[in-house]
């Protein structure tokens, strides 16, 4: 109001145009061009999110009417062995499929960094996997991973290794799993690091040589500094990912053997699309974003450090 | 009830007849319809209509589809099928039925998985009215030509018959002729035998696997389901109570865990049909419990490793009783349709003895009806030997219902699948299946109420 009073009054000896001198009334006009937007983030994020909160409520089965049981999802949830079991399995599968992304991508880019003859090609053939779609490259995997026709164990008979059950196995299967991760997303944090890599300055470089620093001085104390705020970004891209796994898994294993692979995401599907099991199926959703969040903020948290930081 | 499916009695013989002439019809469809064209029933009656059809991506289903422009010129009725990967359509079925105003006129269900359900929401129309009114029905169809087994599955507990059983599954032991020979073995003639018989033809060292069976949970049930029909019993009893923690079942556990554990492939654990159909097909597996419509690639020369060298037994007897374990598909009228009467004759002309002796012939899987299997010419020209047909005849005689017929079907696959694979694993198999029951006991009580 005071801004468009303001305005207003070293116009009026000016003598504008009638529709103009009615500025003042402009504003709550204004509000008007914010409602599509507005109209979309409710019946796009907000209803759904509190239509989610409402079934979460409620024990209801699809074909079945809604029954209010208050927290008692909640509760049963916590008491579910197998609900549990995949909050562990979701942990381990995560951590993994980001620190070793993260760690090989990383010496990747260090290593398409520097000039040598057919990086160019070299660097393209590196980042197919990542073009690969998930359910294919699922697909193909699990054919590789046959303990009797697949060829990773002809590939380890011709090195002298006995044959391996990979995801056959309950005690390897999410490290097979992870393989396939680190296998399809390492070139995506190949690329972030590369672009920090390219941008870095010269100086520092120079100086530290002359400063009689050595290559692991330099990239310790000079590359790993500048570059870590990328890094943080690739960790932030892989941990959403990561969390959010569930076609590559669900095409490999369908969360087995028996539930030695079931993460959140296979679990809240069996109880959703297979139990049909909305409301219990909803509790999963709400526990599954509250610990979304939590994660969120301490990663940007991280990452607004690391920018301070560099 | 079972037992009687497909008796070559003077009856069924005359159906085949009739069957017969249907298939020397199908080899020229001019001739089909112009027979039809000359019957009385008015197969045009809902030209103009459209109906929507929802189906399980599968080879049935596209001989469906293939069959859909013979139909639209046969009734001027046009389809606008769909095919959607089972899980997928098992999912949409359920979401769209739920909402009480299904996308599509007709759908395909697992009788073995949705059946109860399907009667519990209210899916599908009863069809026996439309079977018995003359005027809707044409005279060509003859439901008593279906087998009483199929039937009798489809039937629901009210005597209403919601879906038209197309297409069963049997459950049956293939086993390589060459493995048995090699090793101067025969077939097992009980399931006891099974493991002995496996335990004699496990090569490690080789790369041969004795036995080989789905061990992936949810996967597994079924093969542990068809064990334990040798003991007479289902997982349920005719009253709805949980057979799965009495003695008979962890018979059928122990046996499972045997004949995997001992003489299964490594990872086994972890097999779904696919895997197990590779591992036989490539020579790798001496035998294998599953169902018959997975026959087809073993005898394809650009698949199969062991063209010709495949038998085909009913399972083996138990120490009570005798069965093969039986799966079906069927398909019902939505009762939320408005086109119910033209979806009928869909229902009728997808379902008819042609449709279903090419099923037979395309090795899409086993009819229904009890006609097929007397179409001679089909058989003589099939790629599958007498021995399959005979393997056909044999386990249709003995079929029983292997998975229970409850709503939460999924859920109880998912939870003993779990105790199963825990058993593969080594865990005891008793204290396994008991801890399961009392897991699955209240849900099922559950899904009676609501």
């Amino acid at each position: 109001m005071t801004a468009t009073t303001t305005i207003s009054q070293p116009l009026a000896p000016l003598q504008q145009p009638a529709t103009f001198t009615h500025s003042a009334d402009f504003t709550p006009r204004y509000w008007l061009f914010s409602v599509p937007a507005v109209v979309i983030v409710i019946g796009v994020i907000v209803f759904p999110w509190l239509f989610t909160l409402y079934m979460s409520g409620h024990d209801w089965k699809i074909g079945g009417g809604p029954e209010f049981v208050g927290l008692q999802n909640f509760a049963e949830l916590f008491r579910d062995a197998r609900f549990i079991e995949s909050m562990g399995h979701t942990a381990y599968f995560t951590i993994l499929a980001v620190v070793l992304p993260v760690f090989f991508g990383t010496a990747a880019a260090l290593v398409f960094h520097r000039e040598f003859p057919f990086r160019g090609v070299l660097r393209t053939i590196f980042v197919m996997p990542m073009m690969a779609t998930p359910v294919a490259v699922a697909l193909v995997w699990t054919m590789m991973f046959h303990p009797q026709l697949g060829v990773l164990n002809y590939l380890l008979s011709l090195v002298g290794i006995g044959p391996q059950n990979w995801v056959y196995d309950p005690n390897t299967v999410i490290p097979t799993l992870i393989l396939v991760e680190v296998w399809h997303w390492t070139p995506l944090v190949m690329l972030i690091v590369l672009g920090g890599l390219a941008g870095l300055p010269r100086e520092p470089y120079e100086s530290a040589l002359i400063d009689g620093a050595n290559s692991w001085h330099m990239f310790r104390h000079i590359t790993l500094p500048l570059v870590w705020p990328f890094i943080m970004v690739a960790i932030v891209i892989r941990s959403i990912d990561a969390l959010k796994a569930f076609d590559t898994i669900f095409v490999i294993t369908q969360g087995g053997p028996g539930t030695a692979s079931e993460t959140l995401n296979i679990f809240l599907y069996l109880q959703a699309f297979q139990f049909y099991k909305i409301g219990y199926a909803s509790a999963v959703v709400v526990i599954f974003f509250v610990i979304i969040i939590m994660l969120s903020l301490l990663l940007l948290y991280a990452r607004q450090k690391s920018k301070w930081n560099a | 009830m079972t037992k009687d499916i497909l008796k070559p009695t003077r009856r069924t013989l005359l159906r085949g007849a009739t069957a017969l002439g249907a298939a020397g019809a199908i080899g020229s469809p001019l001739v089909l319809r112009e027979a039809r064209a000359q019957a009385a029933f008015n197969w045009k009656r809902f030209s103009g209509t459209t109906i929507d059809v929802l189906l399980v991506k599968n080879p049935r289903s596209d001989l469906m589809q293939a069959a859909e422009k013979e139909f639209t010129e046969l009734t001027g009725i046009k389809v606008s099928a769909e095919q959607v990967p089972e899980q997928q359509q098992r999912q949409k079925a359920v979401i769209e039925f739920a909402s009480g105003k299904p996308s599509f006129d007709v759908s395909g269900i697992s009788l073995h998985v949705q059946k109860r359900m399907a009667a519990k929401g209210k899916w599908f129309e009863d069809l026996t009215p439309y079977i018995k009114d003359a005027s809707l029905t044409s005279p060509d169809f003859n439901f008593d030509d279906f087998g009483a087994g199929p039937v009798a599955y489809a039937r629901q507990a009210d005597g209403s018959l919601d879906t038209i059983p197309f297409f069963v599954d049997y459950w049956m032991v293939y086993y390589n002729k060459e493995l048995f020979a090699a090793k101067g073995v025969e077939y097992p003639k009980n399931m006891d035998e099974m493991a002995t018989v496996a335990a004699k033809l496990h090569d490690p060292a080789k790369g041969i696997a004795g036995f080989v069976s789905r061990g992936l949970k949810n996967a597994n049930v079924p093969v542990w389901a068809s064990l334990l029909l040798g003991q007479g019993i289902e997982t349920t009893s005719p009253e709805g109570k949980l057979l799965t923690d009495t003695p008979e079942a962890a018979w059928a556990g122990e046996l499972y865990k045997k004949l995997n554990r001992d003489t299964g492939p490594a990872g086994q654990v972890g097999f779904n049909w696919n895997e197990c159909q590779t591992t036989f097909m490539q020579g790798r597996a001496a035998m294998w419990l599953d169902g018959i419509g997975f026959a087809t690639p073993l005898e394809d020369p650009t698949k199969s490793r062991i063209v010709g060298k495949v038998g085909y037994g009913i399972t083996p007897p138990g120490p009570k009783a005798h069965h093969a374990g039986m799966f079906a598909d069927g398909m019902g009228i939505s009762r939320g349709s408005q086109k119910k009467q033209a979806a009928w004759l869909y229902l009728q002309f997808m379902t008819s003895k042609a449709q279903q002796i090419a099923m037979l012939k395309a090795g899409a899987g086993a009819p229904g009806r009890a006609s097929a299997y007397l179409d001679t010419d089909t058989i003589s020209q099939s790629k599958f030997g007498k021995q399959y047909f005979e393997c056909l005849l044999g386990s249709a005689k003995v079929a029983r219902a292997a998975l229970p017929q409850i709503v939460p079907v999924t859920e109880f696959r998912d939870v003993f699948g779990v105790a199963l694979t825990n058993a593969l694993g080594g865990a005891d198999v008793a204290a396994e299946l008991k801890k399961a029951t009392e897991t699955f006991a209240p849900v099922l009580v559950k899904s009676e109420q609501g």
